[in-house]
């Protein structure tokens, strides 16, 4: 096709630039995730001292564990709400802010503020605003009658981690919603206004449909984060409580492996892990990417 | 421009010439958990031990939590870069003993290194909490502590009850809760840290019942836990119970964060907390007056209640450093055993006394009597000569288990199950936590 094709005659030169980025690559992810799949088959003493390969004991024991299964749910549910929660609202958002003429900038970067916020101090935030002994939320909510009390009461735990993982989580989407409507050409829409559609119908067979890339690839943008940049949030909230309620996998990852020093199980879940964001990417890149019209 | 900085080296002269000690002592790094006052405090007694020789230099470094230290402390390990000291808390004792190439047991220390080393010397129920079964004493005890019940005196005359009387039993726990919430006294009878080792550790050992099998684990890697006894069954009922009608409001778990404001903004009459929570208590109750009582008990289940059990840290000595500064851990360790060092760090923090000396010492300065209240730790915790059930507990992964007492704890508190449920899987799951440790370790 081309006419043109420059030919670059030295064959070592390209390996060589490439060899920072890849020595980056194996000392930070392949290095580690090789170790983690080696300790997944051993069970170790936390000073190192004894080591026995164990074969599948480690992953036998994960599935066989209602704890983990209870944690897999756990996950699901977290990460669905958070995902659905934060599309929703952000869509909301940014379809209202591109209907402002000159405000629309300064919503914007309202909006966007949170992303900035670390998320642990994302966290913290909430968990003072809901704390049952001084929080204003739950304050207001005893008022109405309702006993908030994420300490003991593993819906209204869930429900805290849920609102702070989204309230980051809206500012990113709203970005990426913002300049897929600006896209979108105003003569389609003007077109249907014409023909008399509402505007409500000219939003779910025009604005929607066109907007299905962004939202395909934010949904799984939304899901990766909520299932793996969230551990701030839980960390600074409920630690994964009460009673396990809001322990998402990574979290078990760390409190096995961390806290608990179980270096064989907390590498076991970490290669189960891999193999659901290796999953993700591969739904990303096959399906998504091929079937969402462009 | 050129004379500042001609200054400023000439300070800088100075300074290198005014500390030639420094500069030929050998460092040895100690990693603490001990944040805030106490951490404050630490340090001060630190630079003491560098003031008192020019040999070594202790070189203290905050590391977080107690589980960050320890995680961060076995990481380094691991590494080869292990500090010569590190503080472990009570609930990872067990992994330390079974360590044996890790670890430098202090006994073994002090004799290598020549230095002064008396186990009788120590509070018993302190010392028989940090011995392995022939009785040595594997690492020094620094901070102990063991739960104390607080309460407020204000709290108590306006519902009409006797401000020096706290309760002595559970029975009149809930009396005097229920007398406090019915005036309108306060919102809520009481609140508490630490349902794990209060609520069920301390419960049994002050009842003189078995934790688990193998002596509490003392006795070896295969015990059993057993503390699902009708004892803890009818306590955690009892708390369960006691929440839903207002009289307790828990804390959250853990050592309970929410637990201190609640007691301090005056919403709960009574806290039961470690007694090194002390100075924070004295600092934060500025509108009322505080008082102190042993912890509650069962008198149906027990006439006269036994000690209670200690919690906090001890200090371990890691293998694989050089010679000389074993020498400097060994003279420093004697340091820290003196009364004066001893008797400051415990008047400051709240920490019980590890010595008889330092107890005495205190008395016979008439700090007791000067801070009421401030004995009520020690004498809870020497008022009998401990028993097998409560001299301690020992167990490996006993940090997971220590989750979990808290997970079952709180699907009870959510009404997901029973006291007897709860402690039912409580126990299975934690026997399963002893059984890996087990076989990682034998």
């Amino acid at each position: 096709m081309q006419g043109k094709r420059t030919v670059f005659p030295n064959k070592v030169l390209p390996y060589l630039l490439l060899l920072p980025q890849l020595a980056v690559t194996i000392v930070f992810f392949l290095w580690p995730a090789a170790q983690a799949f080696w300790s997944s088959f051993q069970r170790e003493d936390a000073f190192g001292f004894k080591t026995t390969f164990v074969w599948f004991a480690n992953y036998t024991k994960l599935f066989a564990d209602p704890v983990y299964l209870n944690s897999f749910r756990t996950t699901v549910i977290f990460s669905l709400a958070v995902s659905l929660l934060s599309l929703g609202i952000a869509l909301l958002l940014a379809v209202a802010a591109t209907r402002m003429l000159r405000s629309s900038r300064i919503y914007s970067t309202l909006i966007v503020w949170p992303y900035a916020v670390a998320p642990a101090i994302a966290g913290i935030l909430w968990w003072f605003l809901f704390n049952p002994s001084i929080g204003i939320i739950a304050y207001v909510l005893r008022r109405f009658g309702i006993d908030w009390n994420h300490l003991v009461d593993p819906n209204d735990a869930m429900i805290l981690v849920v609102i702070a993982a989204t309230w980051k989580q809206i500012s990113y989407n709203f970005l990426f919603f913002m300049a897929g409507l600006q896209s979108i050409p105003h003569s389609l829409e003007e077109a249907a206004a014409i023909d008399g559609a509402g505007p409500t119908k000219r939003f779910w067979t025009i604005i929607f449909p066109l907007l299905s890339p962004t939202t395909f690839y934010l949904m799984v943008i939304n899901v990766v984060y909520a299932m793996f940049d969230t551990f701030g949030v839980i960390h600074a909230t409920t630690e994964g409580g009460p009673a396990r309620a809001t322990e998402i996998l990574v979290y078990k990852v760390y409190f096995d492996g961390f806290v608990g020093l179980n270096l064989g199980s907390s590498a076991a879940q970490s290669v189960i892990l891999m193999a659901i964001v290796i999953g993700l990417t591969v739904v990303q890149f096959r399906w998504v990417e091929r079937r969402v019209q462009y | 421009m050129l004379k500042k900085a001609l200054v400023m080296s000439a300070g800088l002269v100075a300074m290198l010439a005014a500390s030639p000690a420094v500069q030929a002592a050998t460092q040895i790094q100690w990693w603490h958990a001990m944040g805030g006052e106490n951490g404050a405090k630490l340090e001060e007694i630190a630079k003491g031990f560098n003031q008192s020789q020019s040999d070594y230099e202790i070189v203290p470094v905050f590391k977080g939590t107690y589980d960050e230290a320890m995680n961060g402390a076995i990481a380094a390990f691991r590494a080869n870069e292990q500090p010569a000291i590190i503080q472990i808390y009570e609930v990872g004792t067990g992994t330390m003993m079974a360590a044996k190439g890790a670890v430098y047991p202090v006994y073994q220390l002090m004799k290598d290194q020549g230095e002064p080393w008396d186990q009788s010397k120590f509070l018993p129920a302190v010392v028989g909490y940090y011995s392995d079964t022939d009785g040595n004493v594997l690492s020094l005890p620094f901070n102990s502590s063991t739960p104390i019940l607080y309460y407020n005196k204000d709290v108590f005359e306006k519902a009409g009850l006797d401000p020096e009387t706290p309760p002595k039993t559970w029975a009149d726990m809930e009396k005097f809760s229920q007398q406090i919430v019915d005036s309108g006294a306060a919102t809520c009878g009481f609140t508490t840290a630490w349902i794990s080792w209060i609520h069920t550790e301390n419960l049994n050992a002050l009842h003189n019942m078995a934790y688990s099998t193998e002596a509490n684990g003392f006795g070896g890697l295969g015990a059993e836990f057993v503390f699902n006894n009708p004892l803890t069954v009818r306590h955690w009922g009892n708390l369960k119970k006691w929440q839903d009608s207002g009289l307790f409001k828990f804390g959250g778990p853990a050592g309970g964060d929410n637990a201190p404001p609640l007691f301090y903004s005056q919403e709960c009459a009574m806290f039961m907390n470690s007694s090194a929570g002390r100075a924070a208590v004295i600092n934060n109750a500025k509108d009322f007056k505080v008082g102190f009582g042993p912890l509650p008990y069962y008198d149906d289940v027990i006439q006269e209640p036994l000690n209670s059990i200690i919690g906090g840290a001890t200090l371990w000595t890691l293998q694989g450093r050089p010679a000389e500064e074993y020498a400097g851990v060994a003279k420093f360790f004697t340091y820290l055993q003196k009364p004066e060092v001893q008797a400051d760090w415990h008047q400051f923090s709240g920490y019980l006394p590890i010595t008889e000396a330092a107890y005495e010492l205190g008395k016979s300065q008439g700090y007791y009597e000067a801070n009421p209240g401030s004995d009520i730790a020690i004498k809870q915790l020497t008022r009998i000569e401990p028993t097998e059930n409560s001299k301690g507990i020992r167990f490996g992964n006993y940090v997971q288990v220590r989750g979990l007492i808290d997970d079952e704890f709180a699907a009870l508190l959510g009404g997901q199950k029973t006291a007897q449920e709860a402690l039912d899987d409580l126990v299975k799951r934690g026997n399963e936590q002893l059984r890996d440790f087990q076989s990682a370790n034998e």
